[in-house]
């Protein structure tokens, strides 16, 4: 009824080409971003950053980098942390060695330093392909952590093996280190997650997103067509692993301040942002964003609603929280195991043609 | 009738011209076993060349060795004046060479309209900058191969399906918007694999229209494997027959046709 094309005629193919083509997704869209830059930085606190919109908007970006590779080029990766070390290390070496250098430029330059990081760890998928791919991932993430650990020159001789990152500014505002406003570390990973999602939706719909797409359901065929496969899965690691090193960037300079890698890049985190690229949907940017909602909303809400609300004990809420977050998994996937974009996409099929049913 | 260097007249009055492909003297093993032995043919600028044979003749060999899936251990592969080196498959495709498979190969998890356009990749050549803002030579050409596209939609008559999932469509219209991909690539040379498998009359009535009126309408040069006889003779100009890897019969639908060896091949023969 309110949520429809019919009547909406494209005349150009650069029309038919944009992101939303129909005119009710696009209203929505400049919506979304109008509450995200204009309306949420007015109202949120220190609690709600930390908590919430933090996580969310860097898990976010790391879930699109992920799901370029894995959703689109068909490339199971289990390397996701180790990668977002790369880019917590880069950026600490960059912030620490360049500090007259914006901060805002050694973020972008970190994402470049484990694009290239992840195009070596992504050789072996010239060879190698599906379990055994994510297997060889799964030594990119050991020996990350291995030589961020070991090797002192990383975390610059520092007595405690942490890295913490310095205060640098933007525009005289603090970004990071521990005297930030709450607004201001959100926007500061709003812009790049903004800049992520329009390159990635940029990608994907273009050529190299079919090259991604081509090798991902059919790499034979995709070379009888004149795709490189060499080359097309290298950008794929590259653009990936782009988008991870700057959530990792993010991750350690402005969301935690200091990290020791073991316990923040290990293999939880690999899991984690697989996790969410699963659940919110594979070869879909709408259900990256999706997953990363689900897996930091579902936790705070229920802690919050257990100890809050029925006033449990707060061990016995932290362990049910992991019961109740594992089970509603494995219910989604049962439900739809293509994914909350599936499920979205569903939704916006039916209110196309509601209240009629055809 | 065949004039090595000139090319010939077909009985409809088409001109067929000189030689684009040449095969010459093709071996292929497969460890001891020698799928094709010593097969020399050509195909020539606008015509259809059909390869023909019982099952396991080779036919679909051949066609990965022209496709450049498979390299032969002997021979020589002529494409356009110039001897092939072995090349990798995708660097036969940018030399103009698009196939079909004879189970389809297309990509299921893509919209019809963006398979059509992955037959346009090898002429895309913007830098992955440009495409990440979408603006200049990756939006221009975007919009140029799109409409190339939309011609050989339009062409094959799947307007209407064009940006529907293909994992949804039926095996006919699957087959068809496989042909429209290879179309897309503008190809100097189509290969096509049993275009008519599995299909029924109607279906195969449509498919032999749209070859017939590819090669007449853009004038491309068409080699096609098919069992189907009725369709082959109908439809190629010159038709090549193997069995057991060996060639044993070339020429035009008639001369096949009254062939005794090939006769032989299809109907069994007594040995005693």
């Amino acid at each position: 009824m309110f949520y429809r094309e019919a009547g909406d005629f494209k005349t150009s193919y650069v029309d038919d080409n944009q992101t939303f083509p129909i005119k009710f997704d696009r209203y929505r869209y400049y919506f979304v971003l109008f509450i995200a830059f204009a309306i949420i930085p007015l109202m949120i606190n220190s609690y709600w950053v930390k908590a919430i919109f933090l996580p969310f908007l860097i898990y976010s970006i790391a879930a699109i980098g992920l799901n370029i590779l894995v959703g689109y080029c068909g490339q199971v990766s289990l390397g996701t942390g180790g990668f977002m070390a790369v880019g917590a290390y880069a950026v600490y070496k960059l912030m620490t060695a360049f500090p007259e250098i914006n901060i805002l430029f050694h973020v972008l330059i970190a994402g470049g330093i484990t694009s290239i990081v992840g195009v070596l760890f992504g050789l072996p998928s010239l060879r190698i392909k599906g379990f055994y791919l994510a297997v060889a991932t799964l030594a990119a993430q050991f020996f990350l952590v291995w030589l961020f650990n070991r090797v002192p020159w990383f975390y610059n001789y520092s007595a405690s093996g942490q890295i913490s990152a310095p205060e640098r500014t933007i525009f005289g505002i603090a970004v990071t280190g521990p005297n930030t406003q709450s607004w201001a570390t959100y926007m500061f990973c709003l812009v790049f997650l903004t800049f992520c999602a329009i390159i990635a939706r940029n990608l994907t719909r273009g050529a190299v997103g079919r090259k991604w797409m081509a090798i991902r359901d059919m790499d034979i065929a995709a070379e009888i067509i004149g795709v490189n496969p060499l080359s097309a899965k290298m950008t794929a690691f590259a653009v990936s692993s782009f988008f991870i090193g700057i959530a990792g960037a993010l991750f350690f300079a402005v969301y935690l301040g200091a990290v020791e890698v073991g316990e923040v890049f290990g293999i939880n985190k690999s899991f984690l942002v697989l996790f969410m690229i699963i659940i919110g949907g594979l070869g879909s940017i709408f259900g990256s964003f999706a997953g990363a909602a689900f897996l930091v909303l579902l936790p705070v809400f229920l802690k919050n609603f257990l100890v809050g609300a029925l006033g449990w004990p707060t061990d016995l809420a932290a362990h049910l929280e992991f019961m109740i977050v594992g089970g509603l998994i494995v219910v989604f996937l049962i439900a739809e195991p293509h994914g909350l974009a599936q499920l979205w996409r569903v939704a916006k099929e039916k209110l196309r043609l509601w209240p009629f049913p055809y | 009738m065949l004039d090595q260097a000139e090319g010939y007249t077909t009985a409809d009055g088409r001109k067929i011209g000189g030689t684009v492909m040449d095969m010459r003297n093709i071996t292929l093993r497969f460890g001891g076993v020698e799928a094709i032995k010593n097969i020399s043919f050509d195909i020539r600028e606008g015509e259809i060349r059909a390869i023909i044979g019982p099952n396991g003749a080779g036919k679909s060999s051949m066609l990965n060795v022209i496709s450049g899936f498979y390299v032969p251990q002997e021979g020589e592969v002529w494409f356009r004046g110039e001897k092939r080196k072995p090349l990798k498959p995708f660097e036969v495709a940018r030399q103009g060479i698009a196939r079909t498979f004879q189970n389809i190969a297309l990509f299921e998890g893509m919209s019809v309209l963006d398979n059509v356009m992955t037959g346009r990749l090898t002429e895309m050549k913007s830098g992955l900058l440009s495409q990440a803002i979408w603006r200049g030579k990756a939006e221009r050409e975007e919009v140029a191969n799109r409409e190339i596209c939309e011609r050989v939609i339009d062409f094959l008559e799947i307007q209407n399906i064009r940006k529907t999932p293909v994992s949804r469509l039926p095996y006919g219209l699957k087959k068809r918007v496989e042909l429209a991909r290879a179309l897309a690539s503008e190809p100097k040379l189509l290969l096509l694999d049993e275009p008519m498998a599995g299909m029924n009359v109607e279906e195969k009535e449509d498919m032999s229209r749209f070859i017939l009126s590819v090669n007449d309408e853009f004038g491309t040069t068409i080699a096609l494997i098919e069992h189907d006889m009725g369709v082959v003779m109908d439809l190629s100009d010159r038709v090549v027959v193997m069995d057991y890897g060996k060639k044993i019969g070339d020429g035009t639908p008639d001369e096949v046709r009254n062939n005794q060896e090939v006769i032989d091949a299809y109907l069994g023969v007594s040995h005693d």
